[in-house]
Order: C-alpha cells, then structure tokens, then sequence
C-alpha cells in the first residue's frame, strides 16, 4: 500500500521536456513577484504582535494545540486543493498540459526555500497582524502536502475502472454524481494513504515555520516548534526533552484518533472485490461502529450526504472535456494554447532573470551551482550509508512477522517525527566536541528521512513470499549470493518506494540542516541549504531565488534522471 | 415467444466504427456496416470472437460510444448519448465496491431523481425478483460471484428497460453458477416476472446462445461484420443433449471455422499478399503442442469434432480458435466443416522428440508467416544481427491498430523463441540471434 504514491509518479514521463521548463518558469516568476512587491514596499515588515514564548511545562499542551490546530487548518485546504486542481486537470486535456507538469516540479521545490516568500506575502496581506504569520505557517504546511494529494487523486481520476465508469455514464449520472458516488469514492485509499505519508512530512514543516526570521523581523506564534527554538535560545535541555515528548504525544494521538480509523474505513472502497489481503484495523473504529448510539445518532447525517451527493447538478464546463477531437479547429486552439503558455513561460522566466540579476552575476550562479553539487553529495552519500546500515537490519526485522509487527509502528512513528525538534540540541553536541560541520551536520539530512526506508524495507521483506524463500533454502542460496540473487531483488520496489520519500525529503532537511543555532551560535556547512537559509536570515530575496531554483533543477533532475529510471526498472523487472 | 410482426425495439442500421491514432489517422475498422434489429419478445445473442468488436457493437447501442458512421434509434429515437430505456449487465458485474447491496440496486432511479420511497419499493421487488432476499446490507465483497451478478442483474432491472443489454455477463463465473444463473434469467423471462421487452447478449460461448437466444447473430472479425443470422426454432427449456440442440451447436461451428474455407485459394494468395499485415494470435507453444497431441490421439485419431474437442479440453471457443487457426497458419492442422484435423506434418510432428519438433516448428514458421521470415531477413542483414523491435513494430502498425501490432509481436517472439529462430532480449527491447551461453 505504501506503493501508492510513487506509483503513480513512475507512470509519469521520465526525461524533463520542455513542459517542466515552463512549469519551473512559472513558479519562479511567481515567487519573484512577491519578492518584488515587497522590494517595492521597501519597508521592514511590520512585526505582529505575538505573545513571547514562554520554556514554563505548563503551557506546551496549550502551545501542541495550536501546533496540531495549524496541521488541521492545512488538511482542509489540501484537501480543497486537491479537490479542485486536481479535478480539473483529470477532466480537461488542456489544463492538464500546464498543471501536471506544474505540479510535477512543485514536488520538487525545496518546501522550505518557499518560507521566506510566503512569510513577506501573507504579512503584507495583514499588516501588523498575527493572522499573517499563521496563514504562513499553515501554508508551509500546506505546500508540504497538496501537492502530492493533488498527484494522487490526479492519478485516480484517470484510472477510474472503465466498467464502473460506463454504468455511471449508463444511468446518466451528473458530473457531480459521478463525481462523489464514483471517481471520489475510487480515488479514497490511495488519497488517505498519500495524506497519511504528507502528514508526516507536515509536522517538519509546522516546527520549522513556527520561528522565522526573515530579514530583521522574527516571528514567533506559539507552538512546539517555537517553544524549541526559544529552549535553543537559551539551550535549555530540560525544555528540549518536554517538548519531544509532547510532540510524541501529539503524533501518537493523531495517528490513533484520527489515521488509523480512516485508513481501516478507507479499506472498504478498495475496488479489487476479494477479499484478503490484511485488512487494517482501528479500536477507534470499532469503538465507533459498534456503539449503538453512535451509529444511531450519524445515520440520518450519513443519508443527508448521501442524499446531497445525489443532487443531479452538472459541474460546471470551463474547459472542453477529454475527448479526442481531432477537427482541424480543435488542433488550432491547441496550437494556439501550447503558444500561449510557451509566451508566458518565456516572459516569466525572462523577468526572473531579470530580477535576479540586478544583483547577482554569473559568477554567483556557478558559486551556488557548486554548493548544490556539495549538498547532492551529502544527500546521496548519507543516502548510501543510511541504506547499507539499515536494509540489512529491515530484512531482517521483516523476514520475522513477529518483529516486524513491533518494529513497524516504531520506525513509522520515527518518520513522522518533526527531527529539526532535536537539531540545536545534535548542534550543542559538534560545537561541544568541535567537530566538522560539513560532516556532521550531513549527518541531519538523512536523521528524520532514514525511516522511510526502514519501514518500507521491512514492508517489502514481510511481503516477500514464503515459497521463493523456500526455494532458495532449498537449492542452498546462502550468504552473498542470497543478497544479491535473491531478497535484494525482492525488496527493490519497497525499498525505492522509501528511498526515494526519503531523498527529497533529505533536500528539504538539507536547508535547515546545513545551518543551525544553538544559543547565540550559529553552525553552517557549505552547501545550497545553508546559502537559502542564510539568505533568508537576511532577508535577500534575488539569492533566495537563486538558490531555490538551483535546488530545483538539481532536484528535478536527479529525481528524473535517477529515481523514476530505477522505479520504472524496478516495476517492470522486480515487482512480484 | 417469437412473433414477426411484433414491434421493432432497436434498429441498428449501417453502423461502422474506427479508431483513430493520437495523430488523428485512421486506422483499421472495428465494425464494419452492421445492420440489424431487435423485436420485441425476443432474446437475440451476439455470437463472435474476442477483438470482433461484439462489445463495442454493444456500447454504440447502449449509447455509450458513439459509431464514426450509421445510426442507431431505440423505440423510434435516434440514440445520441447514454440511452433512455436500456440496461446493462456486465462481465465484471461492475458494482460500486463502497455501496451495499441495496445502494447499489438503488442508484440508477436515485440518480435519476426518483423519489427516495419510490426508488425503495422498485429496488427491494428487483432484489425480491432476482433472489437477493436477505443480502440487502451486504457488501459486494462478501457476496460470491453469481450473488454479485445477480445485484449486476437486479440493478439493470430496476430502472425498468425497455432493452436488457447483456455484454457476456455469465462468463466471469464457475459452470454450475453460470448454468443456474441462465436457468434463473430465463425462468423469469419466460414468466414474464421481469418487464423487459426484449435481450440482446453478447457472448462467445456458442451452447449459451443456442440455449438461451431465439436468434443468434454471428459476427465474424477484422473488421467485425455481420457474418451470418440463425433462428433458434427449439422450444425453451432446451436440452444441451437433444440432437437438434448438437446439431445447431455443430452448425455454428462449422459456420465460425469454415467462413473462409470456399474461397481458401484466395484466402491463401491474399494472406500472402498481407504479408506482415497478417495479425497473429498470442497463443502459448506448448498449448499448440499439446492440442495437436490430442487431435491425433484417440478418440480423435487426427480428425476432431470442435465442440468435442472444446468440451474435453475444456476450452471457449476463445481459447480454441486462436490455438486452431496459429496451427491452422502453420500448415500444422487445418480446419473442415465445424472439425480441426491435422495435415501429414501435423502427424509427424506429434511423433517427433523435442529437438526434431523444434527443427519443423521453425521450418514451417519461416515458410508460412511472413512476418518470421521478415526478421530473420533482417537479422542476417545487419553486420551487428540485431534489430530493436520498435522498427518491426512500426511496419506492423502501418496495417493493424497498436494493440494488434503489439500482440501479434508478443506472439511472434514466442513463436520465434520456441522454434530458435532468433532471440528476444527485453531488457534491450531487440531482435539477435545470440543466447546466453
């Protein structure tokens, strides 16, 4: 199941075209517009008016939720996202040019390189008010997830069983009608598992946009992710060690009150009409299933959605609808739509170049070019060691049903911890010893992204089957060869699926990994993170594009070049 | 049940269809100018091989597609979009997963805007009719496959058709489900339980339209046309062991095989003309074998009945066909009058050891099937004797759709490997002639 979300990115086309080219542009030129309005404005940004952090124990329940009430806020407006976009892009083949390709490099843009941009821009929308640094945070957590939901539901649409779409069309169902009695209902497993996965992301993000700095204003809202940068102020262990544990309490709440049961309630619009497989389970669930006032009390709710997901409205046609048409007008307009956004794309990244180089030069451009290679480097080579100590281990844990039952939850829990929660503390350790930053703060990539592959190996290794296993006892595999001919193969698909989760979430860790504070220090490596981050603490926004763009197109390119070419291999050649 | 002057339901008149490529060319017709008509009281089955575009001939008249060319009216109205007044049942039952057993009955008239009350009444008689009493809240699931067929059935009856569509709704289940599932249909049918006027099924199951259908039209492939219309005279309950039932059964037979059999010079000398244009079956070598140890086996001793063969090899006639006809192109075996029968090689070739079979397979692909003769032609050419398959791909699209093109690729490896005439490798996607060592 963990399949889901990168099988559908490997479905996707492999080598960059030029449609990736206008997607980058425009993105870029977007970002570069809301640096440019706030140049304009040349003002410092007015600093709301937040409540200072206080290290007292007391208030972190209060500060978990308002951290746990922003992850909710940006759910529902990925959910809304996702809904939309998505929904559009699956129903109109001209929208689908440009948005999917968008979307596509989106998933690749360093999340957290945004930060800067969205905290300008939602601060100047409310001036002087707390509300603009919360829209900004909850965006930061958005951006975190919409994309790859929208991705997701996107790839469901498309694969709607084309018999259950024919006795949809057969009843004349409305577009609305279809929509919710089929196409969403299809599109739920592998949208919850998705929304599952981002959420673990999600809570990187609310930590780390929680306590900003851009340029001289630094804002703070309260939450966990604040009440740790201030501990990391003061370098307060004691604090520290409360707010993990809170957080630890958090994601343990979320997952069993809220995922849990959606995922085994999500079990049933699986279409595959066997039944097998291992069915989840949530007390949450049966809790709620089995008591009778509850069933009782949210049945009439349950027939009014029902009844509204019947109403015979048509969704509204903005866009001609997917069908082949192959009347000379209809390739016309084509043409004419391909020149249209080729022209926009040009212009916008013309105007990003523009703008960026009003203060820098080539020069710069290949400076940040070589500090990208330094953080591909460490992404890829903490990526090997993070795999050569942990694959071995997962095999193991996972050829043990019984081990890996208890393994399991531990190393998805471990994912979904917000790691930057411990990074000031890791950072109090390399200034204590004195030790390299270019080496050690690597070492913080991979800290919080090393789970994926650990639960996905163990994933697959538990999936492998019993009589290959046999086979190879029985004709005396051992040792290397058994690696090699035999679970290494077997594990492969897994193993990508949670390598690759793992690698661009190690880009995005990369930028608040490669420069830390700690009290009144500040720790940094030479890498692209460290340069967008640092930019960012000063607020010069030409290198933050710079650097985020780079990013991008390394990003972009090794994910294109390397991960989908081994998963598409990997699919085709290894999947049991 | 069967009354000439009874009303016309369907009119299907003139209908072809062709699918066209991304780049809007053409390509080869999947229906050529089909007529015919549905009237009222009667079961009329569609009788043809997979790819002989029966289901598509089916969708074009439930409305679902549309036909490049023809027209099609239900009841005097000229069909333009999904139609008013028809059903269908499907080979995969197509049920909503996520919704019971009564949701799923319910969401024909529901979505139509039928009162809730209403929509309650007509979905609990169907589920009544049909013998679903007590499986109301269940999920399709939990339900076996004949259970779930019969919610496929009682879903299309609730909206009242005038029309049944049935697109080969029994052949996704076991014998014995299928048998009381038809047993059932027709019961109701002939009770008059259920308001349909009239069935139109499509199937490639020759006894399940000799048993159910009052008239059986047989559409043959590339491009699916009408090939030939038979009344069913037989009273229902039919009999699969009455002669007359064999003997109707034998007929279609003969009828399915021998099509081409008059003018077999003809056929040959175009074949040959085709050339790489001649789409291939994706058949498994060793199934080719064995079905040629069985023929010349007794009771058959080299001469097989087909719907004898079929039984004792438990084969549909999908399977069998292809099998039949890849013999049939290789010399091997040939088809008469509704039986398969094999030529001298055919015999000699059962006597062989493996290595001698191979030797003769090869022999006889190279000679008969131009498109094994065209690769080896051009492995030999090339210095480096290898050939990426996109290139042969490409020449076989110039005269057959891009599935066709693939398939008859697939079979062409498989037949090549088999024979060691040349080598596939998938990694490279290319033709050689080397193997590992």
């Amino acid at each position: 199941m963990s399949m889901m979300n990168v099988a559908a990115a490997a479905g996707r086309r492999v080598l960059p075209n030029h449609w990736d080219l206008i997607a980058l542009a425009a993105i870029m030129a977007v970002l570069t517009a809301i640096a440019r309005a706030y140049h304009g404005i040349a003002a410092p940004l007015p600093a709301p008016n937040v409540p200072v952090i206080t290290l007292d124990y007391a208030a972190l329940p209060y500060y978990a939720l308002r951290t746990a009430l922003r992850m909710f806020a940006a759910m529902f407006f990925s959910f809304l996202f996702t809904f939309t976009y998505a929904t559009l892009a699956a129903k109109s083949r001209r929208a689908e040019m440009a948005l999917i390709p968008i979307l596509d490099i989106l998933q690749s843009v360093p999340i957290l390189g945004f930060l800067s941009f969205t905290v300008t821009f939602f601060l100047g929308l409310f001036p002087g008010n707390v509300l603009g640094a919360e829209c900004a945070a909850i965006f930061a957590i958005f951006t975190s997830q919409a994309w790859n939901m929208a991705f997701s539901f996107y790839q469901s649409l498309r694969t709607v069983p084309r018999d259950l779409d024919e006795v949809a069309r057969g009843f004349r169902l409305t577009g609305w009608q279809k929509f919710w009695q089929l196409e969403a209902p299809f599109a739920v497993p592998s949208l919850v598992w998705n929304t599952m996965m981002s959420m673990s992301g999600g809570w990187f993000f609310v930590v780390a946009s929680e306590a900003i700095t851009v340029g001289d204003t630094t804002i703070t809202l309260p939450g966990v992710g604040s009440y740790i940068a201030e501990a990391n102020n003061q370098g307060r262990w004691d604090a520290i060690l409360a707010a993990v544990a809170t957080m630890a309490v958090v994601i343990l709440i979320y997952d069993q009150v809220l995922f849990r049961p959606i995922i085994a309630w999500a079990g049933k619009f699986r279409v595959e009409l066997s039944v097998g497989q291992q069915v989840e389970r949530s007390w949450v669930l049966e809790l709620l299933q089995r008591t009778n006032w509850i069933r009782r009390g949210v049945r009439p709710l349950f027939a009014a959605l029902r009844a509204a997901s019947l109403w015979r409205l048509s969704l509204p046609r903005v866009l001609p609808a997917r069908v082949f048409d192959s009347r000379p007008v209809s390739r016309l307009v084509d043409i004419a739509w391909v020149v249209v956004v080729t022209v926009v794309a040009a212009w916008a990244m013309w105007s990003v170049v523009i703008y960026v180089s009003t203060e820098l030069s080539w020069s710069d451009v290949g400076k940040v070019g070589l500090l990208t290679f330094y953080t591909l480097l460490r992404v890829v080579t903490l990526m090997a060691i993070a795999s050569a100590i942990w694959v071995p281990i997962s095999v193991w844990v996972g050829l043990r049903p019984r081990w890996a039952e208890a393994v399991q939850p531990i190393a998805q829990f471990l994912a979904a911890f917000p790691v930057n929660l411990l990074f000031g503390a890791a950072v109090s350790l390399i200034l204590a010893f004195n030790l390299n930053p270019d080496i050690w703060l690597s070492v913080l990539i991979v800290f919080g992204t090393q789970w994926y592959i650990v639960f996905n190996t163990i994933a697959g290794a538990a999936a492998f089957p019993n009589d290959l296993r046999e086979a190879a006892a029985n004709f005396r595999v051992r040792g290397l060869d058994w690696w090699r001919k035999v679970i290494l193969p077997g594990v492969a698909p897994y193993y990508l699926t949670g390598a690759i989760t793992a690698s661009g979430g190690s880009w995005n860790a990369s930028i608040v990994a490669e420069y830390v504070k700690w009290k009144d220090q500040t720790v940094a490596a030479h890498g692209v993170g460290a340069y967008i981050a640092e930019a960012t603490d000063k607020g010069d926004f030409p290198r933050i594009v710079l650097g985020v763009a780079m990013m991008s197109i390394f990003v972009t390119l090794f994910n294109r070049l390397f991960w989908r070419r081994l998963y598409a291999h990997a699919e085709r050649r290894l999947r049991l | 049940m069967l009354d000439p002057s009874s009303a016309i339901l369907l009119d299907v008149s003139h209908v072809s269809q062709t699918y066209e490529t991304g780049s809007g060319e053409a390509r080869a017709p999947v229906l050529h100018d089909v007529s015919l008509s549905l009237r009222q009281g009667e079961i009329v089955a569609l009788l043809g091989r997979s790819g002989c575009g029966k289901s598509t001939l089916l969708r074009i008249i439930s409305g679902l597609s549309r036909p490049t060319d023809g027209h099609v009216s239900i009841g005097g109205e000229t069909v333009d979009g999904p139609a008013e007044g028809v059903a269908m049942v499907f080979q995969s039952f197509a049920l909503f997963p996520w919704l019971t057993v009564l949701d799923n009955v319910e969401i024909g008239p529901r979505a139509q805007g039928v009162p809730l009350d209403e929509t309650r009444k007509r979905a609990l008689q169907a589920i009544d009719v049909i013998g679903l009493d007590g499986f109301e809240s269940a999920y399709p699931k939990e339900l076996s496959g004949g259970m779930r067929q019969r919610v496929g059935f009682a879903r299309a009856l609730v909206v009242q058709p005038k029309i049944l569509l049935m697109d080969e709704p029994f052949s996704a289940l076991d014998v014995l489900t299928a048998e009381t599932l038809r047993t059932d249909l027709l019961d109701l049918w002939q009770e008059g339980r259920i308001p349909i006027k009239s069935i139109l099924m499509v199937t490639h199951n020759i006894e399940e339209a000799v048993l159910m259908a009052d008239r059986i039209i047989v559409l043959s492939s590339n491009p699916g046309r009408i090939g030939a219309e038979i009344a069913v005279p037989l009273a229902q309950p039919r009999n699969r062991l009455d002669p007359e039932f064999r003997e109707l059964v034998d007929r279609i037979y003969a009828l399915m095989t021998q099509r081409p059999e008059p003018k077999r010079a003809e056929r040959e000398a175009a074949a040959a003309a085709v050339g790489l244009g001649l789409a291939l079956p994706l058949v498994s070598t060793n199934s080719l074998a064995g079905m040629l140890e069985e023929i010349a086996a007794p009771p058959y001793d080299g001469q097989a009945d087909l719907p004898h063969l079929a039984d004792s090899l438990q084969m549909e006639i999908d399977d069998l066909f292809p099998l039949g006809e890849t013999l049939q192109l290789l010399k091997l075996a040939e088809f008469a009058e509704g039986d398969i029968k094999l030529t001298p090689t055919g015999k000699q070739f059962v006597d062989m050891g493996v290595d001698q079979r191979k030797r003769l397979f090869a022999e006889h692909l190279l000679a008969n099937i131009p498109l094994a003769a065209h690769i080896k032609r051009v492995l030999d050419e090339r210095p480096s004797h290898r050939a990426p398959a996109t290139r042969f791909r490409e020449e076989l699209e110039d005269y057959m759709s891009e599935d066709y093109a693939e398939r008859t690729l697939r079979a062409i490896i498989n037949l090549g490997r088999y024979g060691e005439l040349f080598a596939y490798d998938e990694n490279a996607q290319a033709f050689s002639y080397e193997n590992p060592q």
